[in-house]
């Protein structure tokens, strides 16, 4: 008798993704789609999609999905969670959209302690436009408004959202995961798990930053990405926890 | 119900929890203060919720996410701020959900004034938001008037699915008059059924989208949205008008300056000159119909602003060169002079001009 050792989560659609190969999008679809079907919410889950790579994500995530303008993602949630404060409302962010467009929103979702989960895809570039530098373009990362890599004298050094997160009271979970080897796949979906559960709570704001490869900006193989990842990503924005509510310690 | 006494800013307020909003969304601005002050106080007591957003264009994408979640839903704010909102006014436009949108307007361009003022006009018609879209935008001139539109806009938002606007000034917000409360004619509405309300495991997730990436559906949509523009002009273009039949001069006016150039054709008749009044009380759709009826004998038709004319576009295209357009106006918060408007119309009439 053979055991069913994988099944496509009920939290994705059965459509097929447009990311490049390689892309880690997919893999953290699937780890929002995993917690949201383990917690038994997607009935009430609302997911908010961004304009970035993951544009088309109100196609995958199986439940109602609601649209937002660039950067604008955490104040359509605040508007939707205002209105079914027992519903489980999500935004899922690249780090254009949420660390330069929309930082005021973000801000301020978490300032208010809004009572929804953040799911901060930092690829350390624009994907969808084309690889422009973006906040969180490393010092010397090349793009193609950096051509010759980001010079810190010119753009600054890059942001980083976590820490500055968890400066605000209202972000009550903030931690930061990778998604570049199964080990840390694991641990960026408890970490996942968590944020929901802290809105489950109705404790706040909850957010968790995936570091993230793209291989087609990057210019690398998809395996060149991922040690690309962990060996110059990781070592400037450290993964962890920075804040977690005792009650989902 | 009897009349009430209230101030303009705050009778909108009660005109939108009267209507059933339950829901706002805004970012301080003078001068309509009053009015999310006043939803902060009176929304909770009806179960609502106020919010004060970081910016405007967070509140119109609260909205956004409040519209969709299928919630009847308010914003408010003044030039400037209904400048920051047009974004997300098209994406609700394009998204097709109902929403009331308040520009107690002021003068412009830039941080501009506070005073009364109309500049606003192509910002409210044409839209600033990008793309091919309409919406409803309404043009109170007395307080009554402005509660029933604020009613009737919630209605007519949930029945076409299309941000409604309501356009006032400093004036209309802060002058008291006695107002009542009136249901607005009974609608057919139809359920929200697209709302993102959560599937609880019954239908097939509901989507709230505005991107079609095949230009081909694009096109589809957009020529959707339009024949629901014309079934609104067919539906819900309102006007005044008065003595069109026999008038020597028409006068087109909306809002406050509608209210000045009452005055100044009262005077005129007391002098013997017979003048019309064309009053838009929807600024879109453009009461076209009712230049149609103006008398071929008319020596002219005067539009009274305040701006540097910005109706006057409308005016001349539903006027269609059949007779001669003037304009009159005053802007940046001043206020016409009735004196000056009569000095106007009696110079058309006797054919001066
Ligand atoms: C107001 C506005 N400005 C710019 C754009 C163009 N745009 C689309 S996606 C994007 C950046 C996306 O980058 P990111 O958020 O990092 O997500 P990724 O594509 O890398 O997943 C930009 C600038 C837009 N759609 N709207
Ligand atoms: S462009 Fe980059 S982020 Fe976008 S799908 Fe391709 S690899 Fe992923």
């Amino acid at each position: 008798m053979s055991t069913k050792v994988f099944e496509r989560t009920k939290g994705l659609t059965k459509k097929p993704f447009h990311y490049c190969p390689g892309c880690t999008h997919g893999i953290i679809h699937r780890l929002v789609g995993e917690v949201l079907e383990e917690l038994g919410v997607l009935g009430k889950a609302i997911g908010v999609a961004p304009v970035g790579c993951s544009v088309f994500a109100y196609d995958y995530f199986n439940c109602d999905m609601h649209e937002a303008a660039h950067g604008r993602a955490p104040a359509v949630a605040t508007g939707i969670k205002r209105v079914h404060p027992d519903s489980v409302v999500f935004t899922y962010q690249g780090d254009g959209d949420l660390a330069s467009i929309g930082t005021a929103e973000i801000v301020h979702a978490a300032h208010r302690g809004e009572k929804i989960t953040t799911i901060f895809v930092n690829n350390a570039i624009y994907g969808m436009t084309g690889g422009q530098m973006a906040p969180t373009t490393l010092i010397g990362q090349k793009a193609t408004t950096a051509p010759l890599g980001r010079d810190e004298a010119h753009t600054g050094k890059p942001l980083k959202v976590s820490e500055m997160l968890s400066t605000i009271d209202g972000a009550k979970f903030v931690e930061r995961v990778s998604v570049h080897n199964a080990a840390n796949i694991r641990k960026a979906k408890k970490a996942i798990k968590k944020a929901f559960e802290v809105q489950l709570a109705g404790e706040g704001f909850g957010i968790v930053e995936v570091l993230s490869t793209c291989p087609t900006n990057w210019g690398m193989t998809p395996t060149e990405s991922l040690k690309w990842l962990e060996e110059n990503m990781i070592p400037y924005y450290p993964l962890g926890n920075f804040r977690t509510p005792e009650e989902v310690k | 119900m009897g009349k009430i006494l209230m101030k303009g800013n705050e009778a909108i307020g009660a005109a939108a929890i009267k209507a059933g909003c339950k829901y706002f969304f805004g970012y301080p601005i003078t001068p309509q203060n009053e009015l999310p002050e006043y939803m902060s106080r009176e929304l909770p007591k009806v179960g609502g919720v106020f919010l004060q957003a970081e910016s405007e264009v967070a509140a119109i994408n609260m909205v956004y996410g409040a519209a969709g979640a299928g919630a009847r839903v308010m914003t408010s704010s003044s030039s400037p701020g209904i400048a920051l909102k047009q974004e997300g006014i098209s994406y609700i436009a394009g998204a097709e959900l109902p929403c009331v949108i308040v520009n107690i307007v002021r003068g412009g361009p830039g941080l501009g004034g506070i005073q009364p003022a109309q500049s606003d006009y192509y910002q409210a018609t044409r839209g600033g938001g990008n793309g091919d879209y309409r919406h409803v935008v309404y043009a109170p001139a007395t307080l009554q008037e402005t509660v029933d539109l604020v009613m009737e806009a919630f209605d007519v938002a949930d029945m076409y699915r299309i941000p409604v606007m309501v356009i006032g000034d400093g004036m209309i917000g802060q002058m008291m008059e006695p107002v009542e409360f009136k249901e607005p004619k009974k609608r057919e509405l139809p359920p929200k059924d697209w709302a993102t309300d959560g599937t609880k495991g019954e239908r097939e997730p509901n989507i709230i989208n505005s991107l079609f990436i095949d230009p081909q559906e694009l096109e589809d949509h957009v020529w959707k949205l339009e024949k629901k523009h014309e079934l609104i002009k067919q539906n819900e273009t309102r006007y005044e008008e008065y003595n069109l039949e026999d008038a020597e001069v028409v006068v087109v006016a909306y809002g406050t300056t509608s209210r000045v150039v009452k005055n100044a054709i009262a005077k005129c008749e007391e002098e013997g000159i017979k003048v019309g009044l064309i009053r838009p009380i929807t600024l879109w759709p453009f009461p076209e119909e009712a230049f149609d009826k103006i008398n071929e004998n008319a020596k002219g038709v005067l539009t009274v602003e305040m701006s540097t004319g910005q109706m006057i576009d409308d005016v001349k295209i539903a006027v269609k060169g059949k007779h001669p357009v003037y304009f009159h106006g005053r802007t940046g918060g001043m206020v016409p002079d009735p004196r000056d408007i009569v000095a106007e119309i009696k110079k058309i009439a006797g054919g001066e001009k």
